[in-house]
C-alpha cells in the first residue's frame, strides 16, 4: 500500500470520477461524498509522500513494473511533492467549502460537475507526479478538458470565454506536444530523467533549441504570461464560483511547476541558464507581466477579474524568478508556488462567500460588506496582507527571496516590478476595504445608532473553510524558514547558487 | 553580559493578542472594559518583571520562529526595547482609563472593536520594543500600521476615508517601498538583520551605499514623520482622542523613532556612522523638521493639530540626539522617548478632556477654559512645561542631556537649533495656557456651567501631569537603561 502511494494520487480520483457519474443518475447525494473521499485518499497519500520523500529523498514508482525508457515512471521528488500536497489539499478543502453552492447552482447536475472536479483535479495531480513528458501532455488534456467544461458551467458569458480559452489552451498543448516530439526525434525517449541524459552534446542543435522555445511558449500559453494571457481574465470571471476557486489557484501554479521542471530536469540548469541565453529577455518578458498586470487590475471595478489580473502579475513573479537563474530566485519561484496557491486560494473563497450572499462583485456591491459578513472580510483581509506581501503572512516570504534573487543577479527592473506591484496591490485591496467599510457614507454615528445592515454571513462551512485556509496563510509564513530549508532547498539542483 | 532563555517577551507580546476574542464577546462593556484592564495589568507585570533583569546589564532572548537564515522570528530584551516597552505598557492602562471617559462621553459607535484594535496596537508596539533583528522589528511595524487602521478611521466618514489612505499610502507605502529594498540589501550585505551593538555593516565601505541605505531606513519609517514624510500625523487626528493620546504621541510615532534609533545603533553602529560622517546628514534633516514642524505648529487653531505638529518635532529631536552620536546626546534621545511621551499623552488627554467637556476644538474659543476647567488647564500647563523642557518636570532632563551632547559632539549649530526649538515650544504652548486662565471667556455661559470633563477623564491626565513632575525628582531609571543602551 506504502509503495503503491505515486499511482493511488492518479488512479483513486480517475476512477472515482466514474463512480460519481454512474451515482449522478442513481443517487445524487452520493455525488459529492464519493469525490471527498477519493481526494481524501489522494490527499493523504500526497502527505505521506512528503513525508516519505523528506524521510528517504526521492520515490521512483514504474507503472506496470516496465523499467525506465519504455514504461512510464512517476517521480516525487522535494519539487513535486508540496505540490501534490498543495494541489490535492486545495481541491479537497475546495469541495468541502463550496457543496452548498453546487447544490443550488447545479441542481440535477451533481454527477456531471462532480465528475469532472475529480476528473480535473486527476489531470494537474497525474502532471504534478508524472516523469514522462508524453505523459503529461495526456494529463495536461484531461486537466484542460475538464477544466473547460467546468468554466463553461457558469452563466452568461461563461460559455463563450470557456470557448476562447478552448482555442488558446489548445494551441499551447499543441506546442507543448509538438516540443516534445522534436525532442523525441532527437533522443529517441520520452522519459524526462532518460530525455536528460541524451541532451548535453545535443545542447546547440536548432532542433533542441525549438523543441525547448516550442514548448516553453506552450507552457506561458496555458500559464497565462503576459502577452499569451488573454483567455484568463473572462474565464476565471465568468466561471461558477466553485469552479475559480479551483481552476484559478491550481492551473497556472501547476504549469509554473511543469516550466520548472522542464527547465531543471529535462533541460538541465547548463542549458537554459548558460546555454540558451534567454534568461535576461524571460525575465524582462516576467517584468512586463507583473507590471501590466498590475496595471490592468488597477482598471478594473469587479472584485473576481481584479483578482484574475492579479493572478497574471503573479505569474509574472514567478517565470521571473524561476528565470533568474539563482538558488534565490529559484527558491522564490518554488514557494511562491505554494504560497500564491493558498493566497489565492483564500480569496477566491472569500469572494465565493461574498457572492453567495450580495450577488455581485461589483464595487458597489461590496458596500457595508464588513458589518454584513466580518468573518468572511476577515479572511479576505488576510489573503489581501499576504498578497500584498505583509509579515508573517506567507506572501511576504516568497517575496523576499524573488527580491533576493533580483538583487543577487543585478537585474533592478525584476526588484522595481515587484515593488512597484506590492505597493499597486495596497492600493487594490485597500480600495475594496475601504467600500466595505465605510461605505454607505454616514454622518459621525453614535453607540446605539447603528443602523447599518446586519450580520448576513454565508453558511458556517463556507466561512470555516476559508478561516482555515487564511490562517493557513499565516502558518505557512510562520513556518517559511522550515518550508525552504527541509524542502524547497533540496529541490533545486545543487549546481545553482 | 549573560542572556537568558525566557518566554516572557513573548508572553508580553502575546497579552493584548490574546484579550481580543475576550474583548470580542464580552456580554457587557462593563466586562468588556474590565479585560482591558486585566490585560493591561499583567503586560506591565510581565514587561516590569524582567526590569531587574535588564538593569544588571544581562538580555532575555526567545526565538518564535524561523524565518530566514540570520533573521528568524525572534525577541530580546535589552535596556532601549525595556525603555519603549515601559513607557508604552504603563501608558495603555491610563489610556484605558480615558478611553472609557472620553468614548462613553461622546457615546461612540463600535467601541468593542475599538478596544479590540488598540490590544492588537500594544502588542505590536511591545514586539517592535522586543524585537531581536530588524526582520521581526519590521513585522510588527507593519502589524502595528494595520492594527491602528480602524482606529484612526474609527469614525467611518468621509473625513476618516480620506485620512485613513493618507496614513496608509505615507506609512505602509513608505515601508514597502524604502524599508523593505533597504533591508534587503543589508541582508545581501551583511547575510543577518540581527541588531548588534557594533553594527552589521562594518565591512562596507562605499559611502554612497551606506548613505543611500541610511537614507532609506530614516524615511521609510514614516512613523517618526520626519519631513517629508510628516503629513500623516496631522491627518491622523481625526481619530478618537485617546487613539491621538496614545498612539499618535506614544505608541506610532515612538515605534518610528525608535526603529531609527535601531538602525543607527544596532545595523549601522555608532563607528562606522562617525567613521563616514553620516551622522552629520541626519541631524541636518532632522534639525530642519525641527524648525520647520515648530513653526507649523505655531500657526495651527485646531488643538490636536497644533499638538500634531509638535509632536513631529519632538520626535526629530529623538532622532537628532541619536544622530548626533555622542554617547549623552544618545543617551537624551533615547530618554526623550519616555519625558516626551508622558508631556504629550497629558496635552492629548487635555484637548480630549475639553472636547468632551465643551465640544470645542479650537484654540481661539479657548479664553477663559481655565476658570471653568481648572483641573485639566493645569495638567495642560504641565504637560507644556514638559514639552518645553522646563523645570519641574522631567523633560528638562532629556533636552538637557541632548544640549550636553551636542558640545560633546562638538556640533554647535545644533545647541542653536535645540535652544531656538524650546523657545518655539514654548510660543505655541504657553499663550493657550495665558489665554485659558488670564482671558475672560468670551461666552459668558462658561461661568455658570463650570464642569470639569468626566472623572474618568480627569484621573488619568492628572496620573501622566504628575508623573512629568515625579520624573523630575526621579528620572533614574529611565536614564539607567539609556546609558546600559549606549554602553553596550
Amino acid at each position: 500500500m506504502n509503495a503503491q502511494m505515486p499511482v493511488l494520487i492518479v488512479v483513486v480520483p480517475l476512477l472515482s470520477a466514474f463512480a460519481i457519474a454512474a451515482a449522478g443518475w442513481f443517487n445524487r447525494r452520493l455525488c459529492m461524498p464519493t469525490a471527498a473521499a477519493a481526494l481524501g485518499v489522494a490527499t493523504l497519500c500526497t502527505l505521506g509522500l512528503l513525508l516519505r520523500v523528506i524521510q528517504d529523498g526521492e520515490v521512483v514508482y514504474r507503472l506496470g513494473g516496465w523499467a525506465a525508457p519504455w514504461g512510464i515512471v512517476y517521480r516525487v521528488d522535494f519539487l513535486n511533492a508540496p505540490v501534490l500536497v498543495l494541489v490535492a489539499a486545495i481541491a479537497l478543502v475546495n469541495l468541502v467549502a463550496t457543496s452548498r453552492i453546487v447544490v443550488e447552482e447545479f441542481p440535477g447536475k451533481e454527477g456531471a460537475f462532480y465528475a469532472l472536479y475529480v476528473l480535473f483535479v486527476t489531470g494537474l495531480l497525474g502532471m504534478v507526479v508524472t516523469g514522462d513528458a508524453f505523459n503529461l501532455y495526456v494529463l495536461l488534456e484531461i486537466a484542460s478538458i475538464t477544466g473547460y467544461a467546468l468554466i463553461a458551467m457558469g452563466r452568461g458569458r461563461a460559455v463563450l470565454a470557456s470557448l476562447n480559452y478552448v482555442f488558446m489552451g489548445t494551441i499551447g498543448a499543441c506546442f507543448y506536444l509538438l516540443g516534445i516530439g522534436y525532442l523525441y526525434i532527437m533522443t529517441g525517449s520520452l522519459n524526462m530523467t532518460d530525455i536528460a541524459s541524451f541532451l548535453p552534446p545535443l545542447y546547440s542543435s536548432k532542433a533542441v533549441i525549438t523543441a525547448f522555445i516550442i514548448i516553453m511558449v506552450g507552457v506561458w500559453l496555458k500559464m497565462a504570461l503576459f502577452p499569451l494571457h488573454g483567455w484568463l481574465p473572462n474565464a476565471y470571471t465568468y466561471a461558477p464560483s466553485s469552479v475559480s476557486s479551483l481552476v484559478a489557484p491550481l492551473m497556472t501554479k501547476v504549469m509554473v511547476y511543469v516550466m520548472i521542471r522542464i527547465i531543471l530536469t529535462v533541460f538541465t540548469p547548463a542549458f537554459t541558464f548558460r546555454a540558451l541565453g534567454l534568461n535576461q529577455a524571460v525575465v524582462w518578458l516576467a517584468v512586463a507581466a507583473i507590471f501590466m498586470g498590475s496595471l490592468m487590475a488597477l482598471a478594473q471595478r469587479n472584485l473576481k477579474r481584479m483578482l484574475t489580473y492579479i493572478l497574471i502579475a503573479e505569474v509574472g513573479y514567478m517565470v521571473g524568478g524561476a528565470w533568474l537563474g539563482n538558488r534565490a530566485g529559484l527558491t522564490g519561484a518554488v514557494l511562491h508556488i505554494l504560497n500564491d496557491g493558498l493566497m489565492t486560494f483564500c480569496l477566491f473563497l472569500a469572494a465565493g462567500n461574498i457572492l453567495y450572499r450580495v450577488r455581485g462583485l461589483n464595487m458597489e456591491d461590496l458596500r457595508g460588506l464588513f458589518r454584513k459578513m466580518p468573518f468572511t472580510m476577515g479572511g479576505f483581509v488576510i489573503g489581501a496582507l499576504s498578497i500584498i506581501g505583509v509579515p508573517p503572512t506567507c506572501g511576504f516570504f516568497s517575496k523576499w527571496y524573488l527580491i533576493l534573487g533580483g538583487i543577487q543577479a543585478g537585474h533592478y527592473g525584476f526588484v522595481v516590478a515587484l515593488l512597484f506591484s506590492s505597493l499597486v496591490n495596497l492600493i487594490l485591496f485597500f480600495r475594496i476595504i475601504e467600500v466595505g467599510y465605510f461605505e454607505p457614507h454616514s454622518e459621525h454615528r453614535h453607540e446605539g445608532q447603528d443602523h447599518a445592515p446586519s450580520m448576513e454571513e454565508a453558511p458556517v462551512g463556507m466561512v470555516v473553510s476559508l478561516l482555515i485556509v487564511a490562517s493557513g496563510l499565516i502558518l505557512a509564513g510562520l513556518y517559511a524558514g522550515d518550508i525552504v530549508q527541509r524542502v524547497v532547498n533540496l529541490a533545486i539542483p545543487e549546481s545553482i547558487v | 553580559m549573560d542572556t537568558a532563555i525566557s518566554a516572557k517577551p513573548l508572553l508580553a507580546v502575546l497579552v493584548s493578542l490574546c484579550v481580543v476574542p475576550v474583548l470580542a464577546y464580552s456580554r457587557s462593556p462593563n466586562v468588556r472594559e474590565g479585560w482591558t484592564f486585566v490585560a493591561g495589568l499583567l503586560k506591565l507585570l510581565i514587561v516590569a518583571s524582567m526590569v531587574p533583569t535588564v538593569l544588571k546589564g544581562n538580555r532575555i532572548e526567545w526565538t518564535i520562529a524561523r524565518f530566514l537564515p540570520g533573521a528568524d522570528l525572534a525577541l530580546r530584551v535589552d535596556p532601549l526595547g525595556m525603555l519603549l516597552a515601559l513607557v508604552s505598557s504603563s501608558l495603555w492602562i491610563v489610556t484605558s482609563a480615558y478611553s472609557i471617559g472620553y468614548m462613553r462621553g461622546l457615546k461612540e459607535h463600535s467601541q468593542t472593536r475599538y478596544y479590540c484594535f488598540f490590544a492588537l496596537a500594544l502588542s505590536a508596539t511591545v514586539g517592535v520594543a522586543f524585537s531581536a533583528n530588524l526582520l521581526t522589528a519590521y513585522l510588527f511595524y507593519e502589524m502595528l500600521s494595520f492594527a491602528t487602521y480602524p482606529l484612526v478611521t474609527h469614525h467611518q466618514d468621509r473625513e476618516a476615508r480620506i485620512s485613513g489612505r493618507k496614513y496608509l499610502a505615507y506609512i505602509v507605502g513608505a515601508s514597502i517601498g524604502l524599508v523593505l529594498p533597504a533591508m534587503l540589501v543589508t541582508y545581501q550585505l551583511a547575510g543577518t538583520l540581527e541588531f548588534r551593538s557594533g553594527g552589521i555593516l562594518g565591512q562596507v565601505n562605499s559611502h554612497s551605499l551606506l548613505m543611500v541605505l541610511l537614507l532609506l531606513f530614516v524615511f521609510g519609517f514614516a512613523k517618526a514623520a520626519i519631513m517629508p514624510l510628516h503629513a500623516w500625523l496631522p491627518a491622523a487626528m481625526v481619530a478618537p482622542t485617546p487613539v491621538s493620546a496614545l498612539l499618535h504621541a506614544v505608541a506610532v510615532v515612538k515605534v518610528g523613532a525608535f526603529c531609527i534609533l535601531r538602525v543607527i545603533t544596532g545595523i549601522f553602529g555608532r563607528e562606522l556612522l562617525l567613521a563616514q560622517h553620516l551622522g552629520v546628514i541626519l541631524c541636518i534633516i532632522a534639525s530642519f523638521t525641527i524648525l520647520t514642524a515648530s513653526l507649523i505648529a505655531l500657526s495651527q487653531d485646531e488643538l490636536k493639530r497644533r499638538l500634531a505638529f509638535s509632536t513631529i518635532s519632538q520626535l526629530s529631536y529623538i532622532v537628532l540626539g541619536a544622530a548626533l552620536l555622542s554617547p549623552k546626546a544618545m543617551t537624551g534621545g533615547m530618554v526623550h522617548i519616555a519625558m516626551h511621551a508622558f508631556g504629550k499623552i497629558t496635552l492629548f488627554f487635555c484637548a480630549g478632556a475639553i472636547y468632551v467637556a465643551t465640544g470645542i476644538q479650537k484654540i481661539r474659543e479657548m479664553d477663559g477654559i481655565g476658570r471653568r476647567m481648572p483641573i485639566t488647564m493645569a495638567a495642560f500647563f504641565i504637560g507644556s512645561l514638559s514639552v518645553i523642557g522646563l523645570p519641574p518636570t522631567g523633560g528638562l532632563f532629556s533636552k538637557w542631556y541632548m544640549a550636553l551632547g551636542t558640545l560633546q559632539a562638538h556640533q554647535w549649530v545644533f545647541l542653536v537649533v535645540l535652544l531656538l526649538s524650546s523657545l518655539l515650544n514654548a510660543a505655541y504652548f504657553l499663550p493657550i495656557v495665558y489665554k485659558a486662565f488670564f482671558c475672560p471667556p468670551q461666552e459668558p455661559t462658561f461661568e455658570h456651567t463650570s464642569t470639569e470633563a468626566p472623572i474618568w477623564c480627569l484621573i488619568p491626565l492628572v496620573i501622566t501631569a504628575s508623573c512629568s513632575i515625579v520624573l523630575f525628582f526621579y528620572p533614574g531609571p529611565f536614564f539607567k537603561l539609556a546609558e546600559l543602551a549606549v554602553l553596550k
